[in-house]
């Protein structure tokens, strides 16, 4: 049956079963005032319900009843002894259809055109007997009827009669048929016999064969309300229990062989499965929370003229009450932008080649410990370009930095605040409640939320909520010499770190990293977050509070590692990104009852709760979202999760293979692996002079070699590592110090550097050199590669000389491939232009200047390359037939299809310098020849 | 909870009521020599030495938190709360646990005296000179025979600390 039929039968029967109480005294009162507006409200209830549920008959009979019990209630109308039979007997017409619901699922057949007649006529001021035959439900329904004849009984208990009609009896319906029929009993005529037939009835009734489901309960005596503050108590007193339990167990532990061992146990088990009951009491179905959405949606989609449907999954998936009230909003809020924002009008969608009918779809179901919610539609998307363009007008972010970044997180900014991208506000959305606010619910209850949107295609999200949040499992941790516990869901993994370890904890200007696998995970060190070093350091020096933070977490690190060499990083997962949380012990897991921290301590974002421990004391449960906001606000950032967790995924984009290397310093030097062609070590015998410039015989050839820095030191004898850096037959090593390493790297280069040094970047954490390899190819040998490229780089003259008159547009918003490629191409013979953007190269086409061939770079702020490429191949454009390739950092095959419908010849991986060269010259020539 | 809030509220207004009004019975306690009172209904306990333990990044006039019975209790120092410096370590302090908006808390104070009752003609405004601090948490002054009463206004000592 209907969830909400079930509930509504639930509810009516409750109100119905106070009635019954009252309806004794009405018979004694019939004009009390109070107790017709009772029954008043109770029928305009079931008519406004009915008509919502689709039960048209009992909707039209508590219509018509109702209209009565108003004038009743007004004082328009006496009430009669008459009348008051009337209004049982209505009453009764709805206990009826009501029980033929719950057992059916459907309203019994039949009519109530009789009663209803009488009703109106009462309501018209005419005498209702006159209107209709005075038995009303009895002669056109079930044949088993029990009319219980006699005008007392009928007006005082017709209920009685009415409920022996039914295949179900009640133990109170017969109750009922006792205590109320008893006293009237010895009134009239013949009544004796039929109150002794009336219960005899109900016996045969109940045993007769035509009983479905004779055991059955009904729903009514099924589900019992109890008030949610007794639930609440029962609660609270069985966490009580619990942590009582653990503290027994925790005594238990220190004492083997105690009598007390086995009852333990036991109460151990008891408790665990009180402790489950109690939680499926607060259990309820996500449904509730969902009933009013296909209202919702349909009001949506006839005001705005659309078409939705909205699919609902998993209703029946349970969540604790708590955390069902906490994202109810948050739900409703993002079903209704869906149908709002998401969904097109019924002609876009077609335009769009969609069903002109647009669909959301709910799904929840259980994932471990969670409930996921699963939010999509297959409406428009998010716009990129409409959430850049915001960002930067609300200053999330520049320009520059939004450059960076991928679809995937920019989409990520309408979780900020005052983030709406309706254009206009419409009476719907658009005002300025935001997936702000939806986020912070859902991050209140410890739940994570995603997105991910394709635009034309439509978006999804992903709610993942802990089934409960009143008991959790929690590590217990020590930092600063106090304890705190870490929600378990939260917690990822486990690292130690020790003096041993191969991989340490490594800091970027006081902040500590670390190496986690393949990715570089944040850190931060308890002590500082809450600033435990403070309150020891305190007691012995009264500055301390004033030392820097780098000197803080140096003193943290040392104070940690008084006790033992280890360090713990407890790995916590927020949202799409991990943190490291770096603590000095780690203790067990406990069950933990989450209590809210007092109200005077609320502010601290850092605590989601606390609780008392087995042990009895009490103890602070960190929040690690609100640790990463603490964090992150310390930095200045303002929105500190979505800036690391946008690092982050930078870091996994557009790496660079690059050879670490030392020269002199420490610090480390890093160039591109992609340009140098061999690792050569040489000996130093081999070196010889000539023309004031160190030379090897390398191949049958001579080679120049240069040191790293003119300081540096080349030893006298063994050998040394040389970079060799090679163009066509002629190559050219650089004297390095050592080898360190081959790495894989986003490149960002902050500082720029001077001769020989492009600048410095942040490689593997540390600050690190980026070697200009062309300086070293212009300084070798009065212009070694720069005399060799009018003669070709592959020996083949023929194609050289043509490749000296092509000239190539280089289109790259970094300048760090662009330093890289210029030369590399100069050095092929090519004539070089570089620009930084597709706007810029489009300045040029519009002077009218003209190229052989135009290299651009796909990811480029403002204008894609993509863009760039339709507007060059455009018809009218001047650069229609010039040749175009992409350079891209990453070649999935859906770009390589879409580069190519928009006009790119082909399609290069940056860094692939021998396949560029090729291509180019193969492109040239095919277009050309 | 906003029904239990204002009722909550509602019963500390009227106890104030009776504070001003009508002669009560108020527990007194010791700070730095001053007297205090509370009013003996908010009390809900007096305890010795307590084990707390300390909340980080908490304002300074809270000390920790505790478990009483189960509950957790949030230790405020009063002396902090009045500006006072920490008593001389070494001796031993006591605490006055009050409830305070369906939350508990235990008020750390020297040393806890009686439970008298008094009169409403010795009630006497707070005396404009009295120290800031001290005026934003007295409800005013009874004249004892002895010496001078403040009465403690306890859910405003509390809501002071809210961040």
């Amino acid at each position: 049956m209907d969830e909400l039929i079930g509930e509504f039968i639930t509810e009516t029967n409750e109100s119905l079963e106070e009635l019954d109480v009252d309806l004794v005294n009405l018979e004694k009162d019939p004009n009390d005032r109070d107790l017709l507006s009772k029954i008043f409200r109770l029928m305009h209830t079931i008519k406004g319900t009915c008509g919502f549920l689709g039960l048209p008959r009992l909707e039209k009979l508590a219509h018509h009843a109702e209209n009565v019990l108003g004038r009743f209630r007004d004082g328009d109308l006496e009430v009669t002894p008459p009348a008051v039979t009337l209004i049982f007997e209505s009453i009764d017409g709805v206990r009826f259809i009501l029980e033929g619901i719950e057992t059916n699922g459907a309203e019994p057949d039949g009519d109530d055109s009789d009663i209803i007649a009488r009703l109106d006529a009462v309501y018209e001021g005419r005498d209702p007997t006159e209107a209709a035959a005075p038995a009303p439900n009895e002669d056109k329904e079930k044949s088993d009827t029990i009319k219980l004849v006699g005008d007392k009984i009928d007006n005082n208990d017709s209920a009685t009669g009415e409920a022996v009609l039914d295949d179900e009896m009640s133990l109170s319906d017969i109750d009922d048929i006792f205590t109320q029929s008893g006293p009237i009993a010895a009134d009239d005529e013949d009544e004796d016999d039929e109150i002794i037939a009336a219960p005899v009835a109900v016996a045969d009734a109940d045993g007769s064969p035509e009983v479905k489901t004779p055991k059955k309960a009904s729903i009514a005596s099924q589900s019992l309300r109890v008030n949610v503050e007794v639930l609440e108590n029962l609660m609270t007193m069985v966490s009580e229990l619990v942590l009582t339990r653990n503290q027994l167990m925790q005594i238990m532990r220190h004492q083997k062989d105690s009598e007390f061992t086995a009852p333990l146990q036991r109460l151990n088990h008891v408790v665990s499965e009180l402790q489950d009951g109690v939680m499926k009491t607060r259990m309820q179905p996500i449904g509730n929370a969902w009933a009013k959405l296909p209202r919702i949606v349909r009001d949506i989609s006839l005001e705005l003229g659309k078409k939705v449907e909205l699919e609902m999954n998993g209703q029946d998936t349970e969540l604790d009450r708590q955390v069902l009230e906490m994202i109810k909003d948050p739900l409703t809020h993002m079903v209704r932008n869906s149908a709002d924002h998401g969904i097109e009008k019924p002609a876009e969608r077609e335009a769009a080649g969609k069903k002109p009918t647009g669909r959301i779809v709910l799904d929840a179901y259980h994932e471990g410990g969670h409930i996921i919610i699963e939010i999509s539609d297959d409406g428009k998307g998010l716009s990129t370009q409409k959430i850049i363009d915001k960002a930067i007008a609300n200053g999330l972010a520049s320009a520059d930095e939004i450059k960076e970044l991928s679809t995937q997180q920019v989409q990520q900014f309408i979780f900020n605040a005052g983030f709406s991208t309706a254009e206009k506000v419409t009476s719907v959305s658009g005002r300025g409640v935001g997936m702000d606010v939806v986020r912070t619910n859902i991050e209140k209850i410890g739940g994570t939320i995603e997105l991910t949107s394709i635009e034309g295609k439509g978006s999804t999200f992903m709610i993942k909520i802990p089934l409960t949040l009143a008991i959790v499992s929690a590590l217990i941790v020590e930092a600063g010499k106090e304890r705190f516990a870490i929600p378990q869901l939260t917690v990822r993994e486990l690292v130690m770190v020790s003096e041993k370890s191969e991989v340490k904890i490594e800091m970027i200007k006081g902040s500590p990293v670390y190496r986690l696998r393949d990715q570089l995970l944040p850190l931060v060190y308890l002590n500082d977050v809450l600033k435990l070093h403070g309150v020891d350091v305190n007691l012995a020096d009264p500055d301390a509070n004033a030392v820097g933070d780098d000197d803080a977490a140096a003193k943290t690190k040392a104070a940690a590692n008084v006790d033992e060499n280890n360090e713990y990083i407890i790995v916590t997962q927020i949202g799409s990104y991990m943190l490291g949380i770096i603590v000095d012990r780690v203790f067990d897991t406990e069950e933990i009852v989450v209590k809210p921290v007092a109200r005077i301590l609320r502010e601290i974002e850092v605590f989601s709760g606390n609780t008392i421990l087995g042990d009895g004391s009490v103890i602070m449960i960190l929040d690690p979202s609100g640790i990463a906001r603490s964090t992150g606000k310390e930095e200045g950032v303002d929105a500190g999760i979505d800036q690391q967790e946008d690092e982050l995924i930078a870091d996994t984009l557009d790496k660079t293979t690059l050879l670490l290397f030392k020269v002199g310093d420490a610090t480390p030097k890093a160039v591109p692996l992609a340009l140098v062609s061999r690792l050569e070590n040489v000996n130093a015998d081999n070196i010889e002079y000539a023309n004031d410039q160190m030379l090897v015989q390398y191949r049958g050839q001579l080679m120049p070699l240069l040191p790293f820095s003119s300081t540096q030191n080349i030893p006298k004898e063994g050998t040394m590592p040389v970079l060799v850096f090679a163009e066509g037959e002629k190559s050219m090593g650089i004297i390095v110090d050592e080898i360190v390493d081959i790495i894989e790297e986003h490149v960002d280069v902050q500082v720029s550097g001077k001769d020989g040094v492009m600048g410095s970047a942040i490689i593997a954490g540390r600050a690190t050199d980026v070697c200009d390899v062309t300086y070293y190819m212009n300084s070798a040998s009065n212009g070694w590669f720069n005399i060799q490229t009018s003669v070709g780089y592959d020996g083949d003259d023929k194609s050289t000389s043509e490749h000296a008159k092509r000239s190539i547009l280089l289109v790259d918003d970094s300048p760090f491939f662009r330093n890289m490629l210029t030369p590399l191409l100069s050095v092929a013979g090519y004539r070089v232009t570089s620009v930084e953007g597709a706007a810029e190269a489009l300045a040029l086409c519009e002077k009218g200047e003209t190229f052989d061939l135009i290299v651009s770079d796909i990811e480029m702020p403002d204008m894609s390359g993509f863009e760039f490429a339709k507007k060059v191949k455009a018809e009218d454009s001047l650069w229609h037939d010039t040749p175009l390739v992409a350079l891209t950092s990453h070649g999935a095959p859906s770009d390589l299809d879409k580069g190519h419908e928009v006009g790119f010849n082909k399609y290069i991986l940056k860094f692939d310098r021998e396949t560029l060269l090729d291509t180019l010259e193969e492109t040239l020539s095919s277009v050309y020849s | 909870m906003s029904t239990s809030n204002m009722q909550e509220t509602g019963k500390a207004s009227h106890s104030l009521d009776h504070v001003v009004g009508t002669a009560n019975d108020f527990l007194t306690i010791y700070i730095a020599g001053q007297l205090f009172g509370i009013p003996v209904l908010q009390v809900q306990d007096v305890l010795g030495d307590l084990d707390v333990s300390k909340i980080p990044l908490a304002p300074p006039e809270v000390d920790g938190s505790l478990n009483l019975r189960g509950r957790i209790v949030t230790s405020i120092n009063v002396r902090r709360c009045l500006g006072l410096e920490n008593r001389t370590s070494g001796k031993s302090m006591m605490s006055v646990v009050v409830e305070h908006e369906n939350e508990l808390y235990s008020l750390t104070i020297d040393e806890v005296g009686d439970v008298i009752g008094l009169k409403e003609e010795d009630y006497e405004r707070n005396p404009v000179t009295l120290d800031a601090k001290w005026r934003g948490v007295s409800l005013g002054i009874y004249r004892l025979d002895e010496q001078l009463l403040i009465v403690l206004d306890v859910p405003k000592l509390i809501d002071n600390l809210r961040m």
